[in-house]
């Protein structure tokens, strides 16, 4: 008898672990999960990165300030003139100079174009994660239109390229600022489209409603900025709380939500495209014609013309695009409410024409830390809503 | 006398296999052509072309495709179980296809008339999700294990659903014969009197078919493709190709069940001489609109949602409806006793 107990042997019936990733469609880009699961039920879920890695701020401390800009186009990828915006103005800080009136506005306003064109991918394929693949295709139709806005401004629709040291690459084109005002009228009918498709749609909702909640003192400790952040009810936003550029002179609502949970953060977003028209239609209004970089040829290129008949043109020209800028000695965090939250540089400068050290804060490395906390308890399903919902791009995470 | 050739076994045999010649190529087309169809339909739903390269209007494109799976290489996993692995998609293709045997497209235009058409019809359907259980089982694959998982415990919950609904038609053409049940609806068409179960039939008709918003076994974006993920070639071609039939057969039954069939739906003389199939024909494709329609539109659900929409909403509007039914049938005494 105690022979056959002490034989018995205990079964625990293990949970299975699934590698989610890299190559899987909702992985937005290259995430690799390995998750530990009970049937459906996520146990544990414990993301890998580093798949994107390119040694970005490696790579900007051996090129001069302005050869590092068009890295940050190639960060968070999908608002590319938001990453850009946060090191312009960290250089700038650290050159004691300011962007002309005009530079300023030009920046704000395709800072919210950035926002608008951000937002359409992040709930678009927020909506494909949950199984709804039109809104996607449509939002794909209207980023397109602010695509060729990015265009028609820096000449690249992706890697702008557009907002540099000193202020913007060059003027807006003839007619640019006509057709982003028309857009800016036509684009709400859009958005209420939208909101009509999925807002009160019931699988949407319960799909969503109290899935990966998060409290806002949790939201807080965990890092989140951005739409995350106020999906969970705290009104943080960088533009209204350390207003930079001419954010001070717009009027906005800063949205917030009430739960934390995923259908929140997706609310957020939305109205949050509704503020960004606002504040286009605000900063088309108040744009006055003037110069769009600092005057100061010993940091912004000379015009083509100018060089034509001036030798010291010319002559600032060639240090500028050989040796390039040497920026005084001192040290900077600056940060930018990019689309996905804030986005932050540390720039520190040797005095030499390079940067000693760049650290970049991404938005999405503090959200993909709560993956583990916001995922766990729910379902495989849920667990691709909860990744689509904190807007997740690999680009800027692994840097 | 002799008996005429067509009433001997032989000539049975030979028109049976003629008769189902007649309905399989035809269904293939249709199966083929439904894929161009639907992606036409999202197309023009998420304002882009569709297929426009292959033909006029790409109209070869479904044969471009099925070229194109015919010349894959099959991957057999090592870890599979090779006989099921090769049988799954057999199953999932062959049930899609022996379905329509019963299925009249016209007044007594059905391979085999039976009289218990429509109990032939739910066996069959149901039987559907076998393939999928064997192709998940065999795959070895943890992708393809829960879609099956999902596949097996989302099953029950619709179909009980699904067979008192058909219970419900059942009292009221009196007959299991679909041919009957058809012509039991030559002055009100099913669906008007039954109409939330007609929906209940619909939506569940969805699940069956592992269409958006049920389409979990396959979950694009959470398990990869579920059931399928591990099939290549040919053999994800059949469960493609099976899934597609599947969706004729249940706006089929649709039809027969609730749309009257092959019946015009305007009774008098321009419309009742446009001949039964092309009603039959019309009707298909209008559920089968709806069925793209759908996928375009919805999310999907979660799969212990569709659980609790099958348990506790289908289930009980289905049971009481069908007890309001046979109540009603019985005491104006229209109940046929057999």
């Amino acid at each position: 008898m105690s022979e056959a107990v002490a034989k018995t042997k205990i079964f625990e019936v293990d949970s299975h672990t699934i590698n989610f990733g890299p190559q899987h469609p909702s992985a937005h880009g290259v995430l690799r999960l390995i998750l530990e699961m009970d049937g459906e039920v996520i146990e544990r879920c414990d993301p890998h990165i580093g798949l994107l890695h390119r040694g970005t701020e490696k790579l900007i401390e051996y090129k001069s300030y302005m050869q590092a800009v068009p890295y940050f186009d190639r960060l968070d990828y999908v608002s590319p003139m938001g990453c850009e915006h946060a090191f312009a103005l960290a250089t700038e800080k650290l050159l004691g100079v300011q962007a002309p009136e005009r530079a300023q506005w030009i920046r704000v306003l395709f800072a919210e174009l950035t926002r608008v064109l951000n937002h359409l991918l992040a709930i678009g394929h927020f909506a494909l994660d949950c199984g709804a693949i039109s809104p996607s295709l449509w939002m794909y139709e209207e980023r397109e239109k602010l695509l060729e806005f990015y265009e028609r401004a820096s000449g690249a629709r992706f890697h702008s390229n557009y907002f540099r040291p000193g202020g913007v690459a060059k003027d807006l084109p003839a007619g640019l600022e006509a057709d982003i005002a028309a857009w800016a009228d036509e684009y709400p009918k859009f958005i209420d489209e939208m909101e009509n498709l999925l807002n009160g749609n019931r699988i949407f909702k319960q799909r969503l409603v109290d899935i990966g909640v998060i409290s806002a003192q949790e939201a807080l400790a965990w890092g989140f900025s951005g739409p995350s952040l106020r999906g969970s009810g705290v009104a943080w936003d960088l533009r209204r709380a350390q207003p930079y550029d001419k954010y001070a002179e717009v009027e906005f609502d800063v949205p917030v939500g009430k739960h934390g949970d995923s259908y929140d953060r997706y609310l957020v977003r939305m109205a949050e495209m509704r503020e960004s028209v606002k504040i286009v239609k605000q900063a088309l209004a108040k744009m006055k014609p003037g110069p769009i970089k600092v005057q100061d040829r010993k940091i912004t290129p000379p015009t083509r013309a100018e060089m034509k008949h001036s030798m010291e043109a010319l002559i600032h020209h060639f240090k500028l695009y050989t040796e390039g800028y040497h920026v005084p000695a001192g040290a900077t965090y600056t940060a930018v409410e990019a689309p996905k939250g804030e986005f932050g540089v540390y720039l520190q400068a040797d005095g030499s024409n390079r940067p000693y050290r760049c650290k970049i804060r991404s938005t999405g490395f503090a959200h993909l830390q709560a993956a583990d906390r916001l995922c766990k308890g729910h379902m495989l399903a849920d667990m691709v809503a909860i990744l689509g919902s904190l807007d997740i791009v690999f680009g800027e995470i692994d840097r | 006398m002799t008996m005429p050739f067509w009433d001997t076994d032989t000539g049975i045999v030979i028109l049976t296999l003629l008769k189902t010649l007649a309905l399989v190529v035809p269904l293939l087309i249709g199966v083929a052509y439904l894929t161009y169809f639907e992606r036409k339909v999202m197309g023009a739903i998420q304002l882009r072309k569709g297929p426009n390269v292959v033909g006029p209007f790409g109209l070869w494109q479904p044969f471009a495709d099925a070229i194109k799976m015919l010349m894959k290489e099959t991957i057999l996993p090592t870890g599979s179980d090779k006989v099921l692995f090769i049988l799954a998609p057999m199953i999932t293709f062959g049930l899609a296809i022996i379905a329509w045997a019963v299925m009249p497209v016209n007044n007594g235009w059905a391979i085999a008339n039976i009289n218990v058409g429509v109990l032939y019809l739910f066996a069959v359907s149901s039987l559907g999700v076998y393939g999928i259980i064997i192709a998940g089982w065999a795959s070895n694959s943890k992708y393809a294990f829960l879609g099956a998982l999902r596949s097996a415990a989302q099953m029950v919950s619709y179909e009980v659903s699904m067979g008192f609904v058909m219970v419900t038609v059942l009292i009221l053409a009196g007959s299991q014969n679909l041919n009957d049940i058809v012509l039991a609806q030559k002055h009100l068409w099913f669906a008007i009197p039954l109409f939330p179960v007609f929906i209940i039939f619909f939506i569940s008709g969805l699940a069956e078919t592992n269409r958006a918003p049920f389409d979990l076994a396959e979950g694009e974006s959470e398990i990869v493709a579920g059931f399928f993920v591990e099939y290549s070639s040919m053999s994800f071609g059949l469960f493609f190709l099976g899934e597609y039939a599947n969706m004729i057969l249940i706006s089929g039954m649709t039809t027969t069940l609730f749309l009257g069939g092959w019946l015009s739906p305007i009774p008098f003389a321009p419309f009742t001489m446009i001949p039964g199939p092309l009603w039959f024909i019309f009707k298909v494709l209008i559920c089968l609109f709806v069925f793209v329609w759908v996928r375009a539109t919805l999310p999907r659900l979660r799969y212990d949602q569709l659980m609790a929409l099958g348990w506790k909403v289908f289930l009980p509007i289905s049971l009481v409806y069908l007890v309001l039914v046979a109540g009603v049938m019985e005491y104006s005494g229209l109940l046929a006793h057999a």
